[in-house]
């Protein structure tokens, strides 16, 4: 009958502890299932919102940092834009001419030291036809610079080079959506398509990267021709003709569109102002834009901050309010159980025993809601990306951080109660009834 | 264990020893002696009867002797050492390794289940989960309830809660076990089956305290003490 004595052998010390503490906890926490759950909801929004916050500002940089990548960051995007303080009369008559010119091209070059290379660009809407198959495209007239410029990845054949442009050659680059629909299979370098009349030979394909965001007028797209700008400047000439409405409408545009490559990442923005001073004195109209890559860094920090602002105020709020919700909570649960703290005690657990039992009991409850959050903070950045079509980015440190968080908040106001308990006598938790 | 400290007037046999020990209640303006200068030892081995009217003090001397609680004046040796001196930590550590209570509400804590109540000292005491698991299977028997070892103790009938009790008090091997009225709350058939169990574990060797104020559950006991108004009225032998 005589049982064997505690063996110090068995002594398994805290950690064993913590294991046993947090099951207690998930048992504690699933008694009253609904009361949790409600309690938690102060951690499930402030962790959502804090992982929805990081994710929004990580997409704008990665965005900003991708597309100043795909546009170059030495370079400046000039682009021709109808003026919109034109009277409505002249428009109905006349041509309406406006944009950027060759002139323009020409002084900057000759004006902007710092200018490395230019490429300018005709872009034209126009139908396109190989045997039967037929597409809207965008013929881009460029010059053997723009690709350089660009970096495209080519996918067969070549690009345009300066002989193309030399003797005005009607070869033509496509990208490789217009090159799928125009001519689905077989050989397609050294075939022609045919653009408003006009038979150009197609010599390479490169990749045609679909537009992110918005917003920029690059020749960018995926139903891109790209074809010497000679070739476009003789053919089809500066004024196009547009049925828009039932009306015609007669645009004279020069160049729709200029890339600029500065020499130095450091002259990029100074350049800008220069050029946009340059064009000031020549355009009486508003009807060209400059925009320079480089500074969407600077508007991708500016979405990265209204995001903070507005969730970081939600995160903080959740959390302060949910710790204080948790702590509530915990405060009832201790005054519920002053009995069982009254046995505990009794038999022999110590003050720090008890402290240990109700933190992890709340830091169960923090990180269960915690976790929830992680799940919620994974499908508000899926609908930021659906419904307002901002980039969002979902990185583990981000994740991790809020584990952090909702441990610590767990922590913190966890040993107010944990405390009271504690601090309970004995005797008196023993006959509280 | 411990031998008994030179100072300690009782004799070397004493297991634990009362020297005018008081304790007194503020109860607003008025003071509620709940016990004056109560003096008595008691030896290892001894069955010993707490017997006397409500309110004459029993709990607050079971309290003070189980280290719940330190005497306001005078002097509780419990193997020697002077409880009074010990922090809060001492104090626990001390009835964990030492004591085992039973009370007469039985006081098992309802969300666990038979088999985690008796485990609960052994988890204070830092035993691994198999060890434990095994030991309160082993006392669970020893009681009779091996049959029950998952069912929660409200699903159990009062005679049946204070064994899982009596489990519990055993499960740290304890040299003292203390019950306040352990047979308060249950018919006196089944009173009488756990005073049984309690003589047995006297036989073993384990010094037992218990409080009663029924005259007839005293006849278990080999030393009885009557108290009255806080003080001993009559202690025999
Ligand atoms: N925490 C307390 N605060 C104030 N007075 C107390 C407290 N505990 C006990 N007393 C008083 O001390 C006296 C002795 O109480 P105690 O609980 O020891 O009596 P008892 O002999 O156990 O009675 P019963 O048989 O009813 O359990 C009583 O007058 C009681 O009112
Ligand atoms: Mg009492």
């Amino acid at each position: 009958m005589t049982p064997a004595p505690p063996d110090p052998q068995r002594f398994v010390p805290r950690l064993h502890a913590v294991g046993r503490n947090i099951r207690l906890g998930i048992e504690n926490l699933w008694l009253h299932k609904l009361r949790s759950l409600l309690t938690m909801l102060g951690i499930v929004f402030g962790v959502g919102s804090v992982i929805a916050m990081l994710s929004v500002g990580e997409g704008a940089s990665r965005d900003a940092l991708n597309r100043i990548r795909r546009l170059g960051s030495h370079n400046i995007i000039l682009s021709s834009v109808k003026p919109i303080d034109e009277s409505q009369d002249s428009q109905r008559r006349r041509t309406a001419a406006y944009g950027l010119t060759y002139d323009d091209v020409r002084r900057i070059r000759e004006g902007i030291p710092s200018v490395r290379r230019l490429a300018p660009a005709k872009l034209l809407r126009k139908p396109a036809r190989v045997g039967r198959r037929t597409m809207e495209i965008r013929l881009a007239g460029v010059t053997p610079d723009w690709f350089d410029l660009v970096r495209r990845e080519r996918i067969a054949g070549r690009l345009l080079t300066a002989e193309d442009e030399g003797g005005v050659k009607n070869a033509a680059v496509l990208t490789e959506h217009v090159a799928r629909t125009l001519l689905a299979a077989g050989a397609i370098l050294g075939r022609h398509v045919g653009v408003d009349g006009q038979f150009l030979e197609v010599v390479g394909i490169i990749r045609g990267e679909p537009e992110r965001g918005g917003g920029l007028q690059t020749p960018d797209r995926a139903n891109d021709v790209y074809a010497p700008l000679a070739f476009v400047r003789t053919r089809f000439g500066d004024v196009d003709m547009q049925m828009k409405a039932g009306e015609y409408s007669r645009e004279e545009v020069e160049l729709h569109q200029c890339i600029v490559e500065i020499d130095r990442i450091e002259h990029v923005e100074p350049a800008a102002a220069a050029i946009g001073r340059m064009l000031a004195e020549t355009h009486k109209h508003d009807d060209t834009r400059i925009q320079v890559p480089l500074a969407l860094l600077r508007e991708a920090r500016e979405t990265k901050r209204t995001f903070n602002i507005v969730l970081g105020s939600i995160a903080c709020i959740s959390l302060l309010v949910g710790g204080i919700g948790i702590m509530n909570i915990m405060l009832a649960s201790v005054t519920e159980r002053t009995r069982e703290i009254g046995i505990r005690r009794a038999i022999g657990a110590t003050r720090r025993h008890i402290v240990l039992q109700f933190i992890t009991e709340t830091i169960v409850l923090s990180t269960i809601g915690g976790l929830l959050g992680i799940g919620l903070g994974l499908l508000i950045p899926w609908l930021i990306t659906r419904l307002a079509g901002l980039p969002t980015v979902i990185t583990a440190w981000s994740v991790a951080l809020s584990l952090v968080i909702s441990v610590g908040v767990g922590l913190v106001f966890g040993i107010y109660p944990a405390a009271r308990a504690a601090r309970l006598d004995p005797i008196r938790a023993l006959r509280h009834e | 264990m411990t031998p008994p400290s030179a100072t300690g007037a009782p004799g070397p046999a004493a297991l634990l020893a009362f020297e005018q020990v008081s304790k007194v209640y503020a109860m607003g303006d008025n003071r509620v002696h709940a016990l004056r200068d109560v003096s008595f030892t008691v030896a290892p081995g001894e069955f010993c009867a707490v017997m006397g009217a409500s309110g004459s003090g029993k709990s607050t001397l079971l309290n003070i002797m189980g280290c719940l609680d330190r005497p306001d004046a005078g002097r509780y040796t419990l193997d020697g050492r002077d409880v009074g001196a010990l922090d809060d930590t001492r104090l626990s550590r001390l009835r964990l390794r030492r004591l085992g209570f039973i009370f007469q509400s039985f006081n098992l804590i309802p969300q666990l289940s038979v088999e985690r109540n008796i485990e609960l000292p052994l988890f204070y005491l830092g035993w691994d989960s198999a060890h434990s698991r095994a030991r309160a299977r082993e006392l669970a028997a020893r009681v009779g309830l091996d049959a029950r070892l998952t069912h929660r103790p409200s699903e159990l009938s009062g005679g049946q809660q204070q064994r899982v009790a009596i489990a519990r008090a055993l499960a740290n091997d304890p040299a003292i076990i203390l019950a306040d009225e352990p047979t308060g709350n249950l018919d006196s058939a089944t009173g009488e089956q756990i005073l049984g169990l309690l003589q047995t574990l006297n036989g073993d060797g384990r010094t037992i305290i218990m409080v009663t104020h029924e005259t007839d559950v005293g006849r278990y006991a080999n030393h009885h003490i009557h108290m009255r108004d806080g003080r001993i009225a009559r202690e025999t032998p």
